[in-house]
């Protein structure tokens, strides 16, 4: 068993769990934030992706103790004072999803590109969002959202 | 996925007297953790390294460019550094998997993987890259032997990987289209004696390719090159690229490679 102590939208947790414990699993099982999924498993689908520090990763494929002391952001953290995130609006706009299953690892995806890229062009929104995989939409409608979400972030 | 002991030891040293023959490093365990998810691979001991300060960064130096072990794709691929020095390793490093993986991956951590689509084992051997271990110091030519097989002995760990700073460069990848790991990847770098054309991707393990390194070595340009027949026995051949078809991407993709340096 290990410690894990982390920052979690903005609350600090603690909570001790076994070793092999993954990120995506101490979020969903233990903190009950079920908002960030698991689709393939084998570190593909991109359904799980949350910040730690900041950046995006696949929670499912990283230990809980591997970002012991981090600040992790779940798609729990995004919306502020029941207002949602521009990039939840934005694929609420735009149609960005329909079954929905892939859409919280995309909007953390899609966030996360905003942050060091302002304005991308369709061709870098493809190619940041190779991670994350979408059986329903055909991706225009979610690339549409991104670019929607660039004019208000 | 298996129970095991996790460790984050601060030095090199701990690290190295947790290990085992029943042990794995993980550094961004990009490879590592799916394998084990996977029943692949199960350890008694895992042993994080991200808490070794001294195995992650990057120098540039007259001649060359080393990079610590847990450096980050991500922290190659926009090295200011790197892209001035070797630009065509920037490049290979931020072509990588995907966003989310070069946030994870690490240099360390693909070279001791070995994978045989693997884009930087390419850069090493093209690069006259020397592997620094705790132990040792091995050419690249020496470290990668073999399918997921290295020189690494049990409990030796990568601390660094030093590349010799070419004259020109590039890497020229055809992705797998889900993966983006190398259907074919070529290096090619010219240095002022030589050059050389490294493989990845068409056999079991990276290799040089003599033919076309010896052509290019006496001229540096695509006509040289030209009508190469790169042979396909001992190629891979699967549901993504026959042997064949291989063996035509690497002639291909080595004179793209020429063209973009």
């Amino acid at each position: 068993m290990t410690k894990v102590t982390l920052e979690v939208n903005g609350k600090k947790v603690s909570k001790e769990v076994p070793d092999h414990t993954l990120l995506s699993v101490f979020l969903r099982d233990n903190l009950n934030l079920t908002g960030t999924h698991v689709g393939c498993d084998t570190s593909q689908c991109g359904a799980c992706v949350v910040h730690v520090n900041g950046k995006s990763i696949k929670s499912c494929s990283t230990l809980a103790a591997d970002v012991e002391g981090s600040k992790v952001t779940t798609i729990e953290g995004l919306a502020k004072d029941g207002k949602l995130h521009p990039m939840q609006a934005a694929f609420k706009k735009t149609h960005g999803l329909q079954c929905g299953y892939c859409t919280p690892g995309m909007v953390m995806s899609a966030v996360d590109l905003l942050q060091t890229k302002k304005n991308p062009s369709d061709q870098e929104i493809r190619e940041w969002l190779e991670g994350n995989i979408c059986r329903c939409t055909g991706y225009q409608n979610i690339v549409a959202a991104v670019k929607e979400a660039a004019t208000k972030m | 996925m298996k129970s095991f002991n996790y460790h984050a030891p601060k030095d090199v040293k701990d690290a190295s007297k947790l290990a085992s023959s029943n042990s794995a490093f993980l550094a961004g365990g990009m490879t590592t953790i799916p394998s084990m998810k996977l029943g692949l691979a199960s350890y008694k001991d895992v042993i994080d390294i991200k808490n070794i300060k001294k195995l992650s960064g990057i120098k540039v130096s007259g001649k060359t460019v080393t990079i610590g072990a847990t450096t980050k794709h991500v922290e190659v691929a926009e090295s200011k550094d790197v892209k001035k020095a070797i630009p065509a390793l920037a490049k290979l490093a931020g072509n990588i998997g995907d966003a989310q993986v070069r946030n994870r991956g690490t240099i360390g951590g693909s070279i001791s993987n070995n994978d045989p689509s693997a884009c930087y084992p390419s850069a090493c051997m093209a690069l006259n890259a020397v592997i620094h271990t705790n132990k040792r110091k091995i050419e690249a030519e020496k470290f990668f032997t073999g399918m997921f097989e290295t020189a690494l002995k049990s409990g030796e760990l990568v601390e660094a990987v030093e590349f010799q700073i070419p004259e020109k460069a590039d890497y020229q990848k055809h992705p797998n289209p889900a993966s983006r790991y190398a259907i074919i990847g070529v290096f090619v770098a010219k240095h002022k004696k030589d050059v050389n054309v490294a493989v990845t991707g068409a056999k079991s393990c990276v290799y040089i390719d003599k033919d076309l390194s010896k052509k290019l070595s006496s001229s540096f340009s695509v006509s040289a090159i030209e009508g190469t027949d790169v042979k396909s026995s001992g190629m891979n051949s699967d549901m993504h690229a026959s042997a064949e078809y291989r063996a035509n991407l690497v002639s291909l993709y080595a004179k793209k490679a020429v063209e973009a340096c």
